[in-house]
């Protein structure tokens, strides 16, 4: 699997190291603790197209949002968490 | 596949007489171990996943519970995920209090397995043996080997010279990672894991259970918040209580009711090398990195790692964790470095955000959850299976699997082994 880094350009997947799902919204500080629960603990877990936060951990440091397919393990787009 | 034996049980009972009578008679006499059963209308109770889990499920629903009226439906053929994906490990070396109790059952179910079923499942209680290499490692060995043995499981605690003695061919005086000891269970040890899933489905089909092979399911009817059975590839079957054992796919099959779980799914590789003669004599495994091997009776040495850390359904995994798996290897035995692998795989994890399992009602009356078993399946199949059936059975999770409740993540009670927090590839 190769990540196209915005950064560093086409780059093995073993420079990076992966967070995890990146569509759960931190909800605001006095948001009920369901919706707590769900962001902390529940996930799509999605079969097919998926985002997720990926950091160049081996490379530029930088957080990446990741779209891959679960299924296939084909890499889609990278672009940087913050623009 | 080819149907046959429509309609008829197969009940040959194996013994050695049997066999000594089938080898007089050219072996023409075996009947089908199991039958191929058309889907009823209804039953009262479905277990969706023909895997170990579920076949177990279906085992002990028919013999502790008497629900024969049971179908066990399978997307592909029985023990085609996980339960044919692991590295065949049996174990009840756990920390936490609900988990120790709930896998000490299992070994016991284990020690008691083959009478049960009837099946060769080739238990082999070899021992498990977990190196430590720092004088902190120790200390978390002595408490956990401590806190087993309080809760009735064997555990000893070896010395370097012990360990030297036991396995030879280990690296013992590495400068890096010199191994300082192990916590040993002796009971522990390897099961032949195809076996455990055909013994399990001949015994629930010997019961009266049917074994609905290619019969994916693809919705759950759901109706005024109970549900009513479940659609699949070959039709609608209607059924009072549906049980999920899913396994890798649980999330996906979960949603069909408008579920969404604390599961994520990762891809975890397992490799066998080439044949060699007796080297390892029980399962080894590395405390300076995440690492596990035994050997198999053909002599190939069956070891695996961590997962590869990313979400995935693919059953196949990457070179990167290859690499990783070899490198701890032939760290911990230096002979294997010119051992080359035969086969290499990969099986989809439920991976539960505190690392422990579920086997739980959901708030969907009749609909019940056995997932979220991480890389810890294939140890807890038939107590996994035997407190799924009594979940199912009487509708209130046993004393065994109450810790392992669905709703712990929203009240707090957690399971982390580990000590991981919320982020499954690390546990």
């Amino acid at each position: 699997m190769r990540i196209p880094c915005p950064f560093c350009g086409l780059r093995g997947s073993a420079e990076f190291s992966v967070l995890g799902a990146a569509t759960p919204q931190r909800p605001a500080a006095d948001a009920p603790i369901e919706a707590w629960h769900a962001y902390v603990y529940l996930r799509d877990n999605l079969a097919g197209a998926h985002e997720e936060l990926w950091h160049h951990s081996m490379g530029c440091r930088q957080w990446l949002v990741v779209a891959r397919d679960t299924r296939s393990h084909a890499v889609f787009s990278a672009r940087a968490c913050r623009p | 596949m080819v149907a046959v034996n429509d309609g008829m049980l197969s009940g040959m009972k194996y013994s050695a007489l049997a066999l000594l009578r089938n080898a007089f008679t050219g072996n023409r006499a075996w009947s089908p171990v199991w039958r191929y059963p058309e889907p009823k209308a209804a039953y009262d109770t479905i277990i969706v996943g023909g895997g170990g889990h579920g076949l177990a499920t279906a085992h002990y629903l028919a013999k502790l519970h008497g629900v024969t009226d049971l179908a066990v439906v399978e997307k592909g053929y029985l023990g085609s995920g996980n339960v044919g994906r692991n590295t065949t490990i049996i174990r009840s070396n756990y920390l936490v209090p609900a988990n120790t109790h709930f896998y000490e059952h299992s070994l016991k179910l284990w020690e008691g397995l083959e009478q049960d079923i009837n099946y060769n499942a080739m238990v082999s209680q070899r021992g498990v043996l977990n190196l430590c290499h720092s004088d902190s490692q120790r200390d978390a060995y002595a408490r956990r080997g401590n806190a087993m043995r309080l809760a009735g499981v064997d555990a000893e605690l070896l010395d370097a010279a012990a360990v030297r003695a036991m396995v030879p061919g280990l690296n013992m005086d590495s400068a890096r990672f010199p191994v300082k000891g192990g916590l040993l269970q002796r009971r522990g040890g390897t099961v032949r894991h195809d076996a455990v899933a055909w013994g399990y489905a001949r015994a629930a089909d010997q019961r009266g259970v049917d074994l609905l092979q290619n019969t994916e399911v693809i919705g759950i009817r759901v109706e005024g918040g109970r549900v009513r059975g479940v659609e699949t590839t070959r039709g609608f079957i209607g059924a009072r209580r549906v049980g999920l054992a899913c396994a890798g796919n649980s999330s996906r099959v979960a949603a069909m009711a408008g579920l969404t779980l604390p599961i994520e799914s990762h891809v975890l590789q397992a490799f066998v090398s080439e044949a060699v003669k007796p080297m390892i004599d029980g399962v080894v495994t590395y405390g300076a990195g995440h690492f596990y091997v035994s050997q198999s009776d053909k002599g190939g040495l069956v070891f695996g790692g961590d997962i590869d850390g990313y979400n995935s359904y693919a059953q196949r995994g990457g070179l990167a964790i290859v690499e990783d798996v070899m490198e701890m290897a032939v760290q911990l035995f230096p002979a294997t470095s010119r051992l080359r692998y035969l086969r290499q795989w990969g099986g989809i994890m439920d991976m539960s955000m505190d690392g422990s399992p579920i086997i739980d009602r959901t708030p969907v009356e009749g609909l019940f959850l056995n997932c979220g078993w991480c890389y810890g399946g294939f140890k807890a199949t038939p107590a996994s299976g035997w407190c799924f059936a009594h979940t199912i059975a009487t509708g209130q999770p046993h004393a065994l699997n109450a810790g392992f409740r669905l709703d712990r993540f929203a009240s707090g009670a957690l399971l982390d082994e580990r000590g991981a927090g919320a982020q499954p590839n690390q546990h």
